[in-house]
């Protein structure tokens, strides 16, 4: 049985406007200790995604389809299922640390607090666990800062901080949505090697969710392309990356302004992200796409396997593409 | 769609194309308010609670001055509202026509809450405005100023004030408009800071725009949603002070009245069991509040959507 | 030899910070945001400046524009010195540099229609231009940046933020400006989004003949479109060379850092990379650290660098390490 399996997921948010779609349709399942990237630009329903599953949407968004963990459904589950779940075998990190620190609480105090509130330790107990934690995030001197506000912490600090909170009661998964957006690139690089680290320490699945195809290539396993909140692609990581087989993928992976390689202009996708407050009927990508035909504004071949655990979404076929 | 891609040969298409008419915030805020049943009906109450504060005079077989010396005397039992003697809504104790009296009532009403709140408004939005912009030193001064202004008793010094130099609108006016902008200074400038910071008007400065364009042409209309919404909430708060003077028995002098003055009255008639007197000025003032306060409201939603 | 069209000498700017709860009288502290910073800029060149947050790059751009005390010498085209004009007299020359962005929503009036932002500068500089020719060059420019001419009336919040931006830059470019100062102009916006606004700013620069500073936390975007590239750490000058030069033999350590952290779009290059860790955060720039700012976290650092700051030496490719021999750019 797949640790989380995300059957037909959407949703919706009722909007003064009219009904905004952010995703429609998304299945997935991914297994334990895999490692799996969300791939897609804003628009894309990658951050909903995570919510749905996480049952944290807003208020007027609705969630409909089937999401399973170790074989519960979980979408739209009662608080008394969800909230257990939540704290101790899901964990998620946010794009912004802050939001998600109270900034009157001490930081030992916040950690503690899971702890005391799930496992039932004792306070102390709890606080030597954080410190330990604290210490595994690479934390100098965890023992005296943990005393700290929030507030007195740097960014790249205080995402350890929020990482080390997710992990300390050891989830099953992990979700990071965007951990290290807001960060400087030198940071991020610290970040994403401690994540690395952490993932082959402890083993847990996790999901990462951002907008740059670079860290996913050095953290992840699989990598599924979203775009207008629809899987485009799913892969493992390489193969994505040498052959994408979605004419999304590829403008993505070749628009990518690089380090390592020269070349003289960019090449872009042409246009603008869809408008979801008007769902395409067919193809989201198709008013973009070089590929797109007549068929395309009408409907998306469903995700289907062309070679072993890779999927696409596409009208056209590899050959068409060529 | 709009691409990178246009070429110098597409410009005579492109400029033979309609010019798309924009949608505005306002535009935006216009739609959401409408939406807004609680506030248009107000909002509708509003205009024709003003209509009968113009026009009630006129419709009304008697003057606010006029005594009908049918009834003097015996009020309570002659004074009563009735379509046959031309008093719709009674007399007071004098024998004059409370229909008469309640349009001229609230009329002086409204005009205490527009005329005080146009003070408040007119230098409460330059002063803050110009505080907040400018800031630094001058900022400081400035609020100090507002801080001593706020620190005297308001009530206190009206009170004083119409008694010193006798009651007059003038004089309520003054005292109203003297004080009321205070509030509105405060809220003003605390919305200047933080649209002074925003990129598009350092974008104005960059380009060279003077700091006076800049108030005029990128703070004040980012400003004018909340000011809306205050002012909306100031009327009522004015009428109330207005009332609150009159009931006192200090507001405007006779045979002119407000809706203060005439619930004063009123009041006074309990005992006589004449509750007419009491309930005509009475659910005005109260309508009249009620819908300033939904149609705030309303304003306040529609400008400044969570969602957004 | 023409002079550059801008000769940056010794910029320096400093803020005063005040504590909350300070007594009027007690000094505020200093933040040297800005600590003597030298380049030249020459006409239809780009200039990349990349640091990371705190490093002072959009303090530099607001400086050049004096939107912030500086002091030092910004030297136009071999004869003004900017920093000493009068606000009034500054006025000739605030449309011949421009500025355009990061955030391509916040930087445009909500409340104003597209064609009145764009007019603008048009408005304050050729104030003798009619009501026709002012949109007839709106129009014209919003033709130019790849926005549809009949979408004049629309207001900002109707367009997606890539065509905000070029909103923005259309507003920088309609006064005919010689420089264009970018700061960030593409980090808010989408990967594909991206590479269509880069390749416009490239386009317009060869078609206009503009020169640009570039500012960017993004090495990758940096690299993509300057000629020469300016490291900035905590205030000061690591690192200025040409573009080709600097990705390929980058001889200071925070450059290496700095272009090592950057994750590769391709999982079997990003897996066989060396990274170059850099330890800890960026310092306060209220206590900078003695001698090389880098050294605290400066993996060859010794105690030379502790004692004096290094100058920025070398020629065409200039560094400023301790470390490295400004001649062969070689670590010693």
């Amino acid at each position: 049985m797949a640790l989380l399996d995300v059957k037909d997921l959407g949703v919706t948010f009722a909007t003064n406007d009219g009904t905004v779609t952010a995703v429609n349709g998304v299945s997935f399942s991914l297994e334990r200790g895999e490692t799996l990237g969300i791939v897609g630009e804003s628009g894309s329903g990658k951050s909903q995604l995570s919510f749905a599953i996480m049952g944290l949407l807003a208020k007027n968004g609705r969630a409909t389809g089937s999401v399973r963990f170790e074989g519960q459904e979980i979408l739209n589950a009662a608080p008394a299922v969800i909230n257990p779940l939540r704290a101790v075998h899901i964990s998620m990190v946010f794009q912004d640390p802050m939001t998600s620190l109270n900034p009157y609480m001490r930081v030992s105090d916040q950690m503690a607090e899971v702890l005391t509130h799930h496992k039932g330790m004792s306070k102390a107990d709890a606080v030597t666990a954080c410190v330990r934690m604290l210490d595994a995030v690479k934390i100098p001197d965890a023992k005296g800062r943990i005393r700290l506000y929030p507030h007195e912490f740097s960014g790249g600090m205080r995402q350890r901080v929020m990482i080390a909170m997710a992990l300390l009661c050891r989830p099953d998964l992990l979700i990071a949505d965007e951990p290290t957006t807001a960060l400087d690139v030198t940071v991020q690089a610290q970040i994403m090697a401690l994540l690395r680290e952490l993932q082959a320490e402890f083993g847990m699945a996790t999901i990462l969710i951002t907008h740059d195809l670079g860290v996913i290539a050095g953290f992840c396993r699989d990598v599924m392309v979203l775009y207008g909140g629809q899987v485009m692609e799913r892969a493992p990581v390489d193969p994505l990356f040498e052959t994408p087989s979605h004419p999304y993928t590829r403008g993505l992976i070749s628009a990518i302004p690089r380090v390592d390689t020269h070349g003289e202009t960019l090449v872009t996708i042409p246009g603008t992200p869809p408008n979801m407050l008007r769902a395409p009927k067919g193809c989201p990508f198709a008013p973009r796409c070089a590929y797109a035909g007549a068929d395309c504004d009408d409907h998306l071949a469903p995700l289907t396997a062309f070679a072993p655990g890779r999927l696409r979404a596409c009208n056209r076929s590899l050959e068409e593409l060529a | 769609m709009v691409t990178a891609n246009l070429r110098a040969g597409d410009l005579s298409r492109i400029t033979d194309m309609a010019e798309v008419k924009g949608r505005s915030l306002w535009a935006d805020a216009r739609k959401r308010f409408m939406l807004n049943k609680a506030a248009v009906a107000s909002l509708f109450v509003l205009i024709f609670i003003t209509l009968f504060s113009f026009a009630g005079e006129s419709i009304a077989p008697w003057t606010n001055e006029e005594i009908d010396f049918n009834v003097i005397g015996s009020a309570d039992t002659k004074g009563m509202p009735s379509i046959a003697s031309g008093h719709y809504f009674g007399t007071d104790d004098l024998g004059r026509d409370l229909f008469a009296r309640s349009a001229q009532g609230t009329r002086i009403s409204l005009m205490v809450g527009f005329v005080g709140t146009f003070i408040a408004v007119l230098v409460g939005t330059v002063y803050g405005a110009v505080s907040g912009y400018v800031g630094g030193r001058t900022d400081a001064i400035m609020m100090r100023i507002v801080d001593i202004l706020s620190a005297i008793p308001y009530m206190f010094v009206l009170i004083l004030l119409l008694v010193m130099f006798g009651r007059s609108m003038f004089m309520i006016f003054v005292g109203i408009g003297l004080l009321s902008w205070l509030g509105m200074a405060r809220i003003v400038r605390g919305q200047t800071l933080s649209l002074k910071h925003k990129e598009y008007i350092e974008a104005a400065r960059a380009s060279g725009v003077s700091s006076w364009k800049i108030i005029l042409r990128h703070i004040l209309p980012n400003l004018l949603g909340v000011v809306a919404v205050y002012t909306t909430l100031l009327i009522p708060d004015m009428i109330m002070a207005e009332s609150f003077i009159s009931f006192l028995g200090l507001g405007v002098q006779e045979p002119l009245t407000s809706l203060g003055a005439l619930i004063s009255e009123g009041s006074k008639s309990i005992v006589q069991g004449s509750l007419w007197q009491l309930y005509f000025p009475l659910a005005f003032f109260t309508v009249t509040l009620y819908a300033f306060y939904f149609v705030g409201d309303g304003l306040r939603d529609a400008l400044d959507p969570k969602d957004r | 030899m023409t002079a550059p069209l801008l000769d940056v000498r010794d910029l320096r700017v400093s803020f005063h910070i005040r504590r909350d709860g300070d007594m009027p009288w007690t000094k505020p502290r200093e933040l040297k945001a800005l600590n003597g910073v030298n380049f030249t800029l020459n006409a239809g060149e780009t200039l990349g400046i990349v640091g990371e947050s705190g490093c002072g790059k959009s303090t530099l751009a607001r400086a050049l524009i004096q939107m912030v005390p500086a002091t030092g010498k910004v030297i136009w085209q071999g004869q003004t010195d900017l920093l000493t004009l009068s606000p009034h007299q500054m006025l000739a020359y605030r449309s011949q540099v421009q500025m355009v962005f990061q955030d391509p929503l916040a930087s445009l009036n909500p409340r104003m229609s597209v064609g009145s932002i764009i007019a603008e500068p048009l408005r304050t500089h050729h104030p003798e231009l009619s009501q026709a020719q002012v949109k007839q060059r709106v129009q014209e420019m919003m033709e130019r940046v790849g926005l549809l001419p009949n979408q004049i009336n629309r207001y900002p919040h109707e367009f997606s933020g890539g065509q905000c931006q070029r909103i923005g830059i259309a507003r920088a470019l309609i006064v005919g400006p010689k420089l264009l100062i970018c700061d960030e102009p593409v980090s808010a916006l989408d990967v594909s989004i991206q590479a269509q606004v880069i390749n416009l700013l490239a386009e317009l620069q060869r078609d206009l003949g503009l020169a640009m500073i570039f500012i960017a936390h993004d090495l990758s975007v940096v690299k993509h479109i300057s000629d020469r590239v300016m490291v900035l750490y905590l205030g000061r000058t690591m690192e200025l060379a040409e573009s080709q030069a600097l990705f390929a033999h980058a001889a200071h350590p925070y450059t290496k850092a700095l272009l090592s952290a950057v994750p590769i779009p391709d999982p079997v290059k990003e897996r066989a990379k060396t990274m170059i860790p850099l330890e800890g955060d960026l310092p306060s720039p209220m206590a900078p650290p003695s001698g090389c700012v880098f050294r605290t976290r400066c993996p060859i650092s010794q105690d030379r660098c502790a004692r004096e700051v290094p100058a920025l030496l070398g020629i065409g490719h200039e560094v400023a390490c301790h470390r490295v021999n400004a001649a062969t750019l070689e670590t010693v």
